[in-house]
């Protein structure tokens, strides 16, 4: 009873009822994640989420697929032993800074840095929502929370540059309140093949209100922010008059005609790099869009030849030639 | 079998029923390889034979000294046996630290063959020694045999294109061909052996083959011996084809074969730990019997795979020794809670933490059952000999399918690198468990932890249209499998998930009493101590004790019929490389009955007369 209609965003919401905060960054992805899906020509049979533990984490439950809610940290190692048990399947992890980046930090790692064809939405709220409040790995220095009362003095991490660092093929960055850039984004990493990390800003209403609202606010977010689309010149603010210009390993504001065009898909990953850099310097616009999409060796895919060519050359191993080979005798 | 040439027939043969032989070298002297070879031929003999390796955790700790030493010890008979001995009846010492390690072990009388062209003053300070111990008397008592092994290969090889270094490297065939001459047993095997081994490297395989026959010659030239000795085959073991295997063997293959039988392929998700890595080894070589292997980047990432293989329909398998448990333990509870197969292998090992890497230890049992938080009832196997290894896989495979659980198979060091001869199966014979897939909502709609009479939820391939669901390790509602807090829910599902588990022991048997149904001790043992305790029994019951043995394989849930077998025994002796922990689970499952522990932590296995001295002990005699 194959599914050939298309399907609508409504066919991909489960029967249970949400529960994030009301105001949770994490509806809005939930809801473009449900219409971007929809329009992959992709039966719902074929699609399979798989989440550590945390607010991002209770996403497989909303979604009218298969699911699997793991534990803390460990979704991408499910995920690679899903996708090379059955390649077939779209395999979507939900993560979150302290579930991705913290406890599951080797795991994230490990899946960018094989490349194994599976999409990671990382949720970064920079805060421990599901707990209540402590600091993440990625909250900012000086950020008071109940295990920091004094301010973190706990440098934080750069997803984009820990992704970089980890060789993902596909690395792009969004923001939950900006809908048609979320759903641009969740609809290139869905084309990749390979591995894809977005980066999405989510603001967590209660522990950690407003941490994104200096670049993200709908009001500051054309000047804080630049769009790195491939192929494209680099330009930002509300009429577009202003463009970067990478030299070496520096990053200069120039007017809009001088800007250079990104390009996502250059040999060396600096590029990429330098401009996850200018996280730290508030002078520069905010790097939003895709910061790196390169084609590479697919692991489920090496993998499953492997298989195949083992079975081309052997043949399909019969059970009698697993015990009876190599040196035997008889006793009569 | 021809006999390389026909030296030595003028001196008298010996016949003997049992022998024991223990190579020991310097951890880069090939005292392994010299030991599987031996074995491997006295197997193409039809000897029965057990091995026992030893060897340190250091790859090559410094050479010459005790910490360095490598020994492997085996036994071939031509009757039956269950270890590979007490007591070697010759004990081959490449070096003073190789001899004084082990000299000890050596049988009164024994046999000790010393390379004396290791034995410069240095040599005897590297291993720590203040004395030469051919001179100081250490060896008095021993049948002493010198022979300079350094300075034969040296001349066997003359002209040999390797470089001195890689000459000498030869001393080990010479060794294994000297002892072949001693035991009367061919050299075509290991020719053969090293021909294929070295196929692209012929000089090597021409040096080691001419230091091998060259060990072999001396035998006879150069009048070491008063003697040549013989073991018969083996005329006892069962009619059957037999090969030679190790316990990692064995339970590599048990795996592959069970996923089968199931109608499943593996896979398998494993992080390398000691001494469970050869198992990971061996599947990622079996890709045409569809095993998807997957080297995970730690222990929690490598159990994680597995259970996402098992999602997908695969027979998810991990492998692991103690510290690889620990981590493991959360995914564990993880399978429980989303009742899916996996089979969970834990090579044993001496702990706690890091503790003894490459010695053997049954320490993780109370681990295996309970060591996981909350109510995590998983099921427990323990294979007890390398070959048994082999049905407990299978066996394993078996629960996880048809009652949709994770199962622990505990093997241990002692298993995994001791060979035996296995009795190779027949195929048509073996025991099919086909899995059964749901692929179609039955009426009234689909419940994923609906369940069937072995209280099993159905088994559903992500990728089947119109049974999309969620699972994970939130409590889950009867049937529906939604998220539950509900209380009363909580307290059913806890209950049903530990009756399931229980519920293994409909299908399993009640192990036999090897020996008088009553008596005056029963000696009950779980896992490697099988041997040891299969030859201590058979001693008790030649000395007229009324002693007999049972072993559990399954040791949780515990087999029904315990009880009233423990009732007709005086009293219940337990051995275990532990503490008591066996001993331990029975006092509380079976409070009636007293259980005698018998405790020994060494990283070694029991010896049959320690077993046999405690029985006296406690039959008073």
């Amino acid at each position: 009873m194959a599914e050939t209609q298309a399907l609508t965003k409504k066919d991909l919401k489960s029967d249970q009822d949400v529960r994030w905060c009301p105001g949770c960054g994490d509806y809005s992805i939930l809801n473009s994640v449900q219409g971007v899906l929809a329009g992959l020509g992709i039966p719902r049979h074929n699609m399979l989420f798989v989440s550590g533990i945390g607010c991002s984490s209770r996403f497989p439950y909303y979604m009218n697929t298969y699911g699997m809610h793991s534990i803390h940290g460990r979704a991408p190692a499910f995920a690679t032993g899903i996708k090379l048990a059955n390649p077939e399947l779209s395999v979507w992890i939900a993560t979150g800074d302290g579930d991705g980046l913290s406890i599951g930090g080797n795991h994230l790692a490990h899946i960018l840095r094989r490349n194994v064809d599976v999409k990671i939405l990382l949720f970064n709220n920079e805060i421990y929502g599901l707990t209540k409040g402590q600091y993440s790995p990625t909250s900012k220095i000086g950020l008071k929370t109940k295990t920091s009362p004094m301010g973190s003095v706990d440098r934080p991490f750069n997803p984009v540059a820990f992704a970089l660092g980890c060789g993902a093929t596909f690395v792009a960055r969004t923001i939950d309140t900006h809908l048609k850039h979320m759903e641009a984004t969740l609809a290139a990493a869905a084309a990749h093949k390979g591995s894809a990390l977005i980066e999405i800003y989510q603001n967590c209403v209660i522990f950690n209100d407003g941490t994104f609202d200096a670049i993200a606010d709908k009001t500051v977010r054309d000047d804080k922010t630049i769009d790195l689309e491939p192929g494209k010149p680099m330009l930002y603010g509300k009429t577009r008059d202003r463009g970067l210009k990478v030299e070496g390993f520096d990053v200069r504001m120039v007017p809009a005609a001088s800007a250079d065009t990104w390009k996502a898909d250059t040999s060396s990953a600096g590029p990429a790099f330098v401009m996850s850099q200018l996280d730290g310097d508030p002078t520069m616009p905010r790097p939003i869009g895709i910061f790196r999409s390169v084609a590479a060796p697919i692991f489920n895919d090496g993998v499953n030849a492997q298989v195949r060519d083992a079975i081309a050359k052997k043949g399909p191993g019969k059970l009698r030639d697993l015990f009876y080979n190599g040196d035997m005798w008889q006793v009569t | 079998m021809t006999q390389t040439r026909n030296v030595g027939a003028e001196l008298p043969s010996q016949q003997f029923e049992n022998v024991v032989i223990r190579f020991a070298g310097d951890s880069g002297d090939g005292m392994q390889i010299t030991g599987s070879q031996f074995t491997h031929t006295a197997a193409l003999l039809g000897n029965d034979l057990a091995t026992f390796p030893d060897f340190p955790a250091e790859i090559r700790a410094p050479a010459g000294t005790q910490p360095g030493v490598s020994g492997f010890q085996v036994r071939f008979s031509s009757s039956d046996i269950h270890t590979p001995g007490d007591r070697p009846d010759v004990l081959v010492a490449m070096n003073p630290a190789a001899l004084i390690v082990n000299i000890k072990d050596l049988a009164p009388g024994g046999i000790v063959i010393v390379n004396t062209g290791q034995f410069t003053e240095r040599d005897v300070a590297k291993a720590g020694l203040k004395s030469n111990p051919m001179t100081d008397g250490t060896l008095s008592g021993y049948r002493k045999i010198e022979i300079d092994i350094n300075d034969r290969v040296k001349r066997a090889l003359e002209g040999s294109p390797l470089s001195p270094k890689d000459v000498q490297r030869c001393k080990n065939f010479y060794t294994l061909g000297l002892m072949y001459w001693l035991y009367s047993r061919p050299l075509d095997p290991t020719v053969a052996w090293l021909k294929d081994k070295f196929s692209k490297k012929p000089e090597l395989a021409e040096a080691n083959i001419k230091a091998l026959t060259a060990g072999f010659n001396a035998g006879d030239i150069q009048e070491l011996f008063q003697a040549r000795y013989e073991v018969a085959p083996c005329t006892t073991m069962a009619p059957g084809t037999y090969k030679n295997i190790t316990g990692n063997e064995a339970l590599a293959i048990g795996l592959v074969a069970g996923a089968e039988l199931a109608g499943l392929k593996v896979f398998i998700g494993s992080y390398p730990i000691t001494p469970a890595s050869s198992i990971l080894e061996q599947l990622a070589s079996y890709k045409n019997y569809g095993v998807i292997s997957f080297q995970a980047e730690d222990e929690i990432a490598a159990i994680c795979s597995a259970i996402g293989g098992s999602y997908t329909g695969h027979l998810g398998v991990t492998t692991t020794s103690g510290p690889g448990m620990a981590l493991k333990g959360e995914a564990m509870g993880l399978a429980v809670s989303l009742e899916l197969p996996l089979v969970i292998v834990d090579v044993q090992r001496g702990g706690p933490s890091t503790g003894l890497p490459t010695k053997t230890e049954q320490a993780d049992l109370l681990q295996a059952i309970f060591g996981r938080n909350s109510e995590a009832p998983i099921p427990v196997l323990a294979a007890s000999t390398p070959s048994d290894a082999f049905e407990c896989a299978v066996e394993a495979c078996r629960i996880a399918v048809q009652y949709m659980t994770p199962v622990i198979l505990l093997s241990d060091g002692y298993i995994a690198n001791g060979a035996e001869p296995w009795r190779l199966p027949d195929v048509d014979k073996l025991p099919r468990f086909p899995a059964k897939f749901t692929t179609v909502a039955p009426e009234g709609g689909f419940l994923p932890y609906a369940r069937d009479e072995k209280r099993a939820r159905p088994w559903v391939k992500p990728g089947t249209p119109g049974l999309e669901h969620r699972i994970g390790g939130l409590e889950k509602a009867h049937l529906t499998g939604h998220i539950s807090y509900d209380p009363e829910n909580h307290d059913f599902m806890v209950r049903m998930r530990a009756a399931k588990v229980a519920g293994v022991r409909d299908t399993i048997p009640t192990p036999a009493v090897v020996g008088e149904p009553q008596g005056d001790l029963l000696v009950l043992g779980w896992g490697s101590t099988y041997g040891s305790i299969a030859s201590a029994v058979e001693i008790a019951r030649h000395k007229g004790q009324k002693v007999s043995r049972m072993h559990l394989r399954h040791v949780w849930p515990l087999p029904a019929g315990l009880d009233e077998i423990f009732s007709r025994f005086k009293a219940i002796l337990i051995p275990e490389m532990n503490l008591g922990q066996l001993a331990r689970l029975l006092r509380s499952e079976y409070q009636r009955h007293d259980f005698i522990s018998y405790s020994k932590v060494q990283g070694l296995p029991f010896k049959t007369f320690e077993l046999n001295n405690k029985i006296d002990a406690i039959l008073g005699k």
